[in-house]
This record gives C-alpha cells, structure tokens and sequence, in this order.
C-alpha cells in the first residue's frame, strides 16, 4: 500500500479547488508538504530495509499491465471479480501460514489439514445429516484441535515445526482417506450454507460501496484519533492534511474495486468474510499483547522468554491459529467446487500458501510481516494462474514463473534483512 | 546505628554437577554506590549475577535485602525486590522497535489495545533523561548501534524503578565514545541513588567508575578494594592470583570440608 500511496498523491497535490481562489495556494503548499512528509518518511524506511508491502504491489501492478496486454479481458470486471473469489480459500489458508512464518518456522500440515475439514464436514452433512452449520463448527474446530496438537509437540519437544507438520502432513491426510472411507467423492448440497459461502453475492450496488466507505472510514477515524492524542501530550504526530490523504489514496483504490465488482455480479460475500477476517487479525497482531508477543518470540526466543514470555504458549497458538485457518480455507475450497474428494487438500495448495505469504513479503526469517501480505501475495498467484488461462498458456510455464516470483521474493526478503543490519552496523 | 546494605550476600555457594562454581561468596552493595565485580574468565562473575538476579539460584547461603533475609529463587523474585538485570547479550528483539522492545512483557492497555501513543511517550521521557541522542523511537532495534542498543537495555531495565542494578559488561562490544556515554549513564544512576554491581574486564572503566571492587579467584572472594585509594597494579595482581588474600583453595578444603 505504502508505494501506492505515494505515486497516487502527486495528481492530488494539484487538485484544483476554484471556489476558494484565495485559499487555493495555501492549501496546494499544505497538501504539497503532507506529500513531501510521505515521500521523506517513505525514503527513510526503503534506505533502512523496511520495504513492507512495496514489491508486492509493483509485482502485481507489472502482472496485471502484461497480461492485460496480452489480453484485454484481462481486467474485466468479471475476471476480477473471479479472481476475488479465487483468492479466498488459499488466500485464508496463507494466513494461517503468516502467523507461522513470523514465529521463523513453518507449518507443511495446512493442505492436509484443510482436506480434512471438509472431509469431516461432508461425512457428517451429506451422509449423516448433522445440521450445515453444527458439521461447519466441527470441521473448523477439528482443524484448531489438529493445529494445537501439532503446536504442542512442536513447542514441547524442540523439534523443528516444519518436521512435526510433516508428520502431520501425513498424519491428517491419511485420517482425511479414512474418514472419506470408500465413498471417494461427495457432493455437498448446491444450495447449502458451505456452497453458499462463494457462489453468493451482494448483488445491491450498496453492499461493496458500504464496505469501501466503512472500511476507509474506520481507517481514518482510528488514525486521527491515535494522532489527536500525540498531539495533546506533544508528541511527534502528522498533520491533518497527511492522515487526508493516506486515507485518501486507501479510499480510491476501495472503491475503484467496489466499482468494478458492481459491474459484474456484487460483492461477493466470500471476499467480504476473508477481508474482515484479514483485518480483524491484523489488528489482533498488530495492536494486542497476544500478538506483540508473536512478533517478541519470531524476534528472539530467548529475549522473550527473559522478558518473561510464556514461548510454549504462543507457539502452541499460533499453530492452533494456523490450523484452524487451514480448516476454514478447505471449507471454502471445497464450496468453490462444491465437492470433496481424496484429491482435497492436497497437490499444490500448500505450496501456494506458502508461496502466497512470502511473496506478500511476510519474512522467512521470522518476526516481520502483516496479514495483508497474505492478500497480496495471493492476488499476485492467482493473477498469474488465470493470466494463463484465459491465454491459453500451459500450465507448465505458470509454474516456472510463479516460482521466479517466489525466488524474487525470498531474494528481497534476504537482502532487505541483511540492509537493516548493515543500517546497524553503520 | 547504620543503615543496613542494600543488598548483601553471605556465605553463597553455587554448584553445576561437580563443579563448585562459588564457594563462600561474600558482598554488599550499598545504595548510590557502584561496586566493581572483577575476576579473570571463570571466575564465577556471571553465576554471581545470575545468583543474584534469580536466573540459577544459591545452593546455600544468607541473602539480605536491606538487612532483611530474603529467598531469591526465580527471576520474578529478584525483579519484585527491585533488581534488574542487563545481560552481556542484552536480550534484545531485533525485530521489534524501542518501544516495544522496553515494554515487552508489560505492554500499557487501553481498551484491551496495547496502548502505543502512551508507551512511546514514557519511553521518550525515560530515554531522554539517560541520553543526548535519542534514536528513533520506531526505528527496529537491528537498525540502530550497539551503543544505542545498550542504551535501550539499560532502559528497559530502569522501567520498573529498581533499586538495584546489575550490569553485565555493559562496555564489552562499544566504541570509545559509546563506553563514555554508558559510563556517564551509570554515573547519573548512582546519582540518582540506585545500587550498581558492574561486572568489567575493562580497569579503565572500573577506575573511572567504581567506588569499591570486589575480586572473584576461582569461585572465592579474593580481596575487596576501595577502588579510590588502592593501585590498579594491586587490583590486578588479586585477579591474576599474584596476591591471595583468602586462604588458598587447598589449604581451605583440606582444614574446612
């Protein structure tokens, strides 16, 4: 967002105001100043190695402009749209993997462990018939059972966590065959609760605006009212004008998808869930104790554990965390197709996940990252993959470039890790 | 009648497996008074601190806090009487900024909301109050130097106002210049009234610094100095084992165990 932010303000900084001839130049000067006080803040945390979310929005851009040169359907609304719906299942699953990755570990169970979800929740609806939204709640708890299980293990016994989910991996995939049983595959209920999940769409025009005005707004009230309080004790804070137009930037990008969502069928109520839960969990790492401490134990076990840390605690949640992501991605997966078969869970959807967080610019090294790299990340895959598609490329030559991308991302991610030492050392 | 030390330890024995690392330990540290920890490598320094601050508690012996005996057996204990550790790695997050780094573990809330806005303002206020560059607040600690970050430890251990202050070669890693802005900053403390044990190989620090020294030789007090009044030379040879000012280690065992 951050590189957006900033090549999206320099047309506002002009913006005509025609009314107020005497005002206009003093305005322009404080939007221009707000702009410049970006731009420095901005330049700083680049020299300093904190790209954040910077090379995954110029990836995408750079994807989005080739293909759509490619192919002018490209960014159609409703190939958008469809990517939008694309993104969620996988896109849930990566999340889950961000929580892991900032602790500097790794969790390979997430494939199994969302095949097994909805393996349990297709057994129990479709041929036991336990209500939709009870088998729903076991499915995703048993996901946050097989995750604590893991967590445990792994926090308990030092072994690494990419090995524990490894046997988990296995562990899960093969209790997912049993349970599935001989049936092979089962059709879940066209018109259920899970298969609703993402084939439903607000179809209200209303429905994406309000969402774009919310979520801006929410974006803006919190930022000026944090600043209003740095302001009353003298703290260093921004300007009006600044916080204008962060939000301002963050606003245009919302409803130019809400926009383009519109033209085609409405917000689709799969990306509503998985946006709101992007944020409610961003928020939860980045403004509660609970996640404070993920960042603590991902930047130094033994800091943390000095600093009196319980790190068998946070470890054990957040592979429940990640677990319980798997299982509620696999449901989605598996509403998108409206089936669940042995295959669930299983081929390159793990790799995707994984692919998905460090491309989004989640470190490898533990400690950095935001959910929203989850998002992004994502996006960049599936753009790719449907990209492909709809021009007819093989999917052999998808693969080698997502991989480029993803050996891109995990090259960035080393260098901008060792430019911040080296910004130390200085 | 005086005041009784703040802290004082006697007869403090400490074993790993076979190996007595401290036998019969003695010292006390007074308030507004910094107290050297000198010794060669093995000496047993760091058990000492570790003793003190609850990380590996005493097999035996008398710890009094302000003439009242105390029982130091977790960190938390040491850290409820008003000890605080700066650990010679420091124990930093690398990930996290100043801010976060000084109140990990004891984040400020406001509305179930880790509380940033007041966070930073103490942090601001207490680093202002220790140096003259304060570094960028939101800045990762991985970003800033080494003198910074010895900076940013010591704060972080001064945010529970202790009263007494353990520091692990805090001078080891830094420059010139940095040495000289940590010792300045020792000095205000003690000003300030607190009690400091500094462990240090480096007797240009300790000259500069302590106002007494106690010697460490193979886990036994070997000498204690008024570091004002006593030549660097005859520090040095107590460390070394030139002079023995306790009866040897042999003599010891043989007549006592």
């Amino acid at each position: 967002m951050k590189g957006k932010r900033n090549t999206a303000d320099n047309p506002r900084a002009d913006l005509p105001t025609p009314t107020v001839e005497a005002r206009q130049p003093h305005r322009r000067r404080v939007v221009a100043r707000a702009v410049e006080s970006q731009v420095t803040v901005l330049r700083r945390k680049l020299g300093a190695g904190e790209l954040g979310l910077l090379p995954v929005v110029l990836v995408l851009v750079a994807v989005w402009i080739s293909f759509q040169s490619l192919n002018e359907n490209f960014l159609s609304p409703r190939n958008l749209s469809n990517l939008s719906v694309d993104i969620v299942g996988t896109g849930l699953i990566a999340v889950g993997i961000v929580f892991v990755l900032l602790l500097g570990e790794l969790d390979l169970s997430v494939g199994s462990i969302s095949g097994l979800a909805a393996a349990i929740f297709a057994v129990l609806n479709v041929n036991n018939g336990v209500p939709e939204w009870l088998a729903l709640i076991i499915a995703v708890l048993a996901g946050t059972v097989a995750g604590s299980v893991q967590g445990f293990s792994f926090a308990r016994t030092r072994v690494p966590a990419f090995v524990v989910t490894l046997a988990g991996l296995l562990t899960w995939n093969g209790l997912m065959l049993y349970i599935l049983g001989t049936s092979g595959t089962i059709n879940l209920d066209e018109n259920g609760l899970v298969a609703k999940l993402t084939s439903y769409y607000f179809t209200n025009d209303a429905a994406a605006y309000g969402l774009a005005a919310v979520g801006s707004g929410a974006v803006f009230l919190v930022s000026y009212l944090d600043n209003r309080r740095r302001k009353a004790v003298g703290m260093r804070h921004r300007s009006l004008p600044a916080i204008a137009v962060r939000t301002g930037v963050l606003a245009v990008i919302a409803f130019a998808a809400a926009y383009v969502l519109n033209q085609f069928q409405g917000l689709p109520l799969a990306l509503l869930i998985f946006l709101v839960i992007v944020a409610g969990l961003d928020i939860v790492l980045r403004r509660t104790h609970y996640g404070r401490q993920i960042y603590a134990v991902g930047g130094g076990v033994e800091a943390a554990r000095r600093a009196s840390l319980s790190v068998t605690r946070v470890q054990t949640a957040v592979l429940a965390v990640s677990g319980t992501m798997a299982a509620i991605g696999g449901l989605f997966l598996a509403s998108r197709i409206t089936s669940v078969s042995q295959g669930s869970g299983t081929g390159v959807l793990l790799l995707n996940a994984v692919a998905a967080a460090v491309i989004g610019g989640t470190s490898l090294f533990g400690g950095r990252g935001t959910t929203w790299s989850a998002v992004l990340g994502m996006l960049v895959i599936q753009s790719i993959a449907s990209g492909m598609a709809i021009t007819d490329t093989p999917a052999a030559v998808q693969f080698m470039i997502t991989g480029g991308v993803l050996f891109a991302a995990a090259v960035i991610d080393a260098l901008s890790r060792h430019s911040q030492e080296a910004h130390g050392r200085a | 009648m005086p005041t009784p030390p703040l802290l004082a330890l006697y007869g403090v024995c400490k074993r790993f497996g076979v190996v007595d690392v401290l036998t019969d330990v003695e010292l006390e540290i007074r308030a507004g008074e910094v107290v050297a920890l000198l010794g060669d490598n093995g000496a047993g320094k760091s058990t000492l601190v570790k003793v003190i601050s609850g990380v590996a508690p005493a097999d035996r012996g008398v710890i009094k806090w302000e003439g009242r005996t105390v029982h130091i057996r977790r960190p938390q204990d040491a850290r409820d009487l008003g000890i605080a550790t700066v650990y010679q790695d420091l124990a930093l997050c690398g990930n996290l900024d100043v801010v976060g780094n000084l109140f990990l573990g004891r984040e400020i809330r406001r509305l179930g909301f880790l509380d940033e806005v007041e966070m930073e303002r103490r942090t601001g206020h207490l680093l202002e109050r220790l140096t003259k560059r304060v570094p960028d607040l939101r800045a990762p600690l991985v970003s800033l130097s080494s003198g910074q970050r010895q900076t940013v430890a010591i704060a972080r251990s001064l945010l529970g106002d202790p009263r007494l202050l353990l520091l692990d070669e805090p001078t080891a890693t830094l420059g010139l210049e940095q040495t000289n802005e940590v010792l300045d900053l020792v000095d205000r403390l003690r000003d300030r009234g607190l009690g400091v044990l500094l462990i240090s190989h480096n007797m240009g620090d300790v000259k500069a610094l302590a106002d007494r020294a106690a010697v460490l030789r193979l886990g036994r007090n070997n000498g204690f100095f008024d570091v004002n009044t006593t030549s660097q030379e005859q520090i040095i040879s107590s460390i070394t084992g030139a002079a023995e000012n306790v009866p040897r280690r042999m003599a010891h065992r043989e007549s006592g165990w």
